[in-house]
């Protein structure tokens, strides 16, 4: 496909997926990649062999009708057991343990046919052996889409966990010389995310900022924190 | 209006949200207009974060309530499809079928060629047998429907009745799904799928009948065949159209191409297997019943097919679109 010049992309510089809503605001969703994916399925593969288990005992007590109701459970749970949860949450057991979520492409909860789809097709992308065909379709697809998600539309996200961290308690103070808007984010962020570096790094980050801040380090990293707090308004 | 004024305001908002949100998880209930406002106004708090760029932080908490406010605002009504599960078996589900009629006679083909070229195969040289199906397949199939069997004798006891319900939904529906999923290996899964079982069909019927036992096997197969068999090859339709999806996506993407062509084979996997399931109902509880004679399940059976067949052709007409 040829693009015009217009048209041209960035490559994209992360896997976020954009999704517009009507209200005119961009939501950002987080596809997850293929290792939390496997580390839940294994969750997911323990409980059902529990669940497999409890099912024999209960059937070795039933007797008779103990064959045919196995079977009918072991038959509910190859296929359905993803289904009933992702229909209900979102997530199976194993999905909610590394904090992921199935949802429609536009961001929409997951529905009926699209979970049912999904892991139907589940069967596909565990052929040949180990999930081989789901891995290659998601680190072929620019979302983390496996075969199953292909053909519901469904997208594999991160359910976000994250608080508003406060700025440092500094006293404000007004930049040494004017600042671009990228260079006062840029500080903002730092300051909001220093708690959580080392004395170090803070200052190590710091010593890169050159004309705008002085003395050694250490001063740096608490100046640029000041200025966070100034830029945020606090005047 | 400073940033500081922004972020103070900006996370009222938010926790406002939150508090409707958990309410509503809890399954508490949320004046209407109001959630609808809230969600509007963090939305309008989000989009003025992201374009001022006031802190990664802010706009990541915004954006994950954001989610969680379009998900409760948008919601389909998926947990109501159960309700419409009349509708879909009976309109639905035959639409779907006429509408993909290609792949469903493309199906249809694939089973029922194999299944001919077997039977008349062996019904001519009866020795061939041996080249279709393995000889442990053709002694057990010989004293299964062999009439002077003793089992013919006596009924079976209702515990095995259950145990072979169990294994007819477990087997067969599980077959039927796989045969969906491997459609999308170029289609190759599901036409092998039909062709097995076409020839497995074909050259059973063929065998029974050369060793005498057409008796036994035709009056037990007729009845829950009308469901089972036709299922195989709406299972194999699928199959086919994702396959075909694959290979000449046409004007889209291969992915939405597939997308699309699962979704429109929905319906047809829910009457599929609401078909299924009432093939292994049959095969476990009537199609056994010896004692009822041929003549009564020749003539339920054929009943059924009348139906099957009438269905899948003018079912759902009515309701115009």
């Amino acid at each position: 496909v040829s693009r015009g010049p217009g048209s041209e992309r960035a490559a994209p510089v992360d896997t976020a997926v954009h999704q517009e809503t009507p209200e005119g605001v961009e939501l950002t969703f987080t596809p997850a990649g293929p290792v939390p994916r496997a580390l839940a399925w294994s969750i997911d593969l323990a409980v059902r062999g529990v669940a497999y288990v409890v099912a024999a005992i209960v059937g070795q007590m039933l007797g008779g009708l103990g064959t045919g109701v196995g079977l009918i459970a072991a038959f509910l749970f190859e296929w359905f057991y993803p289904v009933v949860f992702e229909v209900r949450s979102g997530r199976t057991p194993g999905k909610r343990a590394l904090g992921l979520r199935v949802i429609e492409q536009d961001g929409a909860p997951v529905t009926l046919g699209a979970s049912l789809l999904r892991n139907l097709v589940r069967f596909v992308d565990f052929m040949p052996a180990g999930y081989l065909f789901g891995l290659i379709s998601c680190v072929a697809s620019t979302r983390f889409q496996r075969l199953g998600d292909l053909a519901a539309g469904t997208l594999v996200v991160y359910t976000e966990r994250v608080s508003v961290r406060a700025l440092p308690e500094v006293s404000p103070r007004p930049p040494l010389v004017a600042l671009t808007l990228d260079e006062q984010r840029a500080i903002v962020a730092f300051a909001e995310r220093a708690a959580g570096w080392s004395q170090e790094r803070r200052a190590e980050l710091a010593a890169h900022t050159g004309a705008c801040t002085r003395g050694s380090d250490d001063e740096r990293a608490t100046e640029l924190a000041g200025y966070a707090r100034w830029i945020a308004g606090d005047r | 209006v400073n940033e500081r004024h922004f972020r103070g305001a900006a996370q009222a908002d938010g926790k406002a949200l939150e508090r409707d949100l958990a309410l509503l998880k809890d399954g508490g209930e949320v004046d209407a207009l109001a959630f609808a406002a809230r969600y509007r106004r963090l939305c309008q708090r989000l989009s003025v974060s992201q374009k001022r760029r006031y802190g990664a932080d802010l706009v990541l908490w915004l954006n994950a309530i954001a989610q969680r406010g379009h998900v409760q605002l948008y919601r389909r009504a998926s947990r109501h499809v159960l309700h419409d599960v009349v509708a879909m078996l009976a309109v639905s589900f035959p639409r779907a079928l006429r509408k993909a009629y290609r792949s469903q006679l493309a199906a249809l083909v694939l089973f029922l060629a194999p299944a001919l070229f077997a039977f008349v195969t062996i019904r001519l040289s009866p020795s061939l047998v041996d080249h279709f199906l393995a000889p442990e397949e053709v002694a057990s199939m010989e004293a299964m429907y062999d009439p002077a069997s003793e089992h013919f004798l006596r009924e079976r006891a209702s515990g095995d009745d259950i145990s072979m319900f169990g294994f007819y939904i477990y087997n067969n529906i599980g077959i039927a799904f796989r045969t969906f999923a491997t459609g999308l290996l170029l289609g190759v899964g599901a036409a092998f799928s039909l062709a097995y079982n076409g020839i497995v069909l074909g050259s059973a019927a063929a065998h029974l009948v050369n060793v005498g036992s057409a008796g036994t096997f035709f009056p037990f197969v007729i009845g829950h065949g009308a469901l089972e068999l036709t299922a195989i090859v709406m299972s194999g339709g699928t199959g086919l159209a994702l396959g075909f999806a694959v290979l000449a996506p046409g004007g889209t993407s291969r992915a939405e191409a597939i997308g699309r062509t699962a979704r429109a084979s929905l319906p047809i996997l829910y009457g599929m297997t609401a078909m299924l399931l009432g093939a292994a109902f049959l095969e476990a509880f009537w199609s056994s019943r010896h004692s009822l004679g041929s003549a009564t399940r020749y003539a339920v059976g054929a009943v059924l097919w009348a139906l099957v067949l009438g269905f899948v052709l003018l079912g759902g007409r009515r309701r115009a679109a």
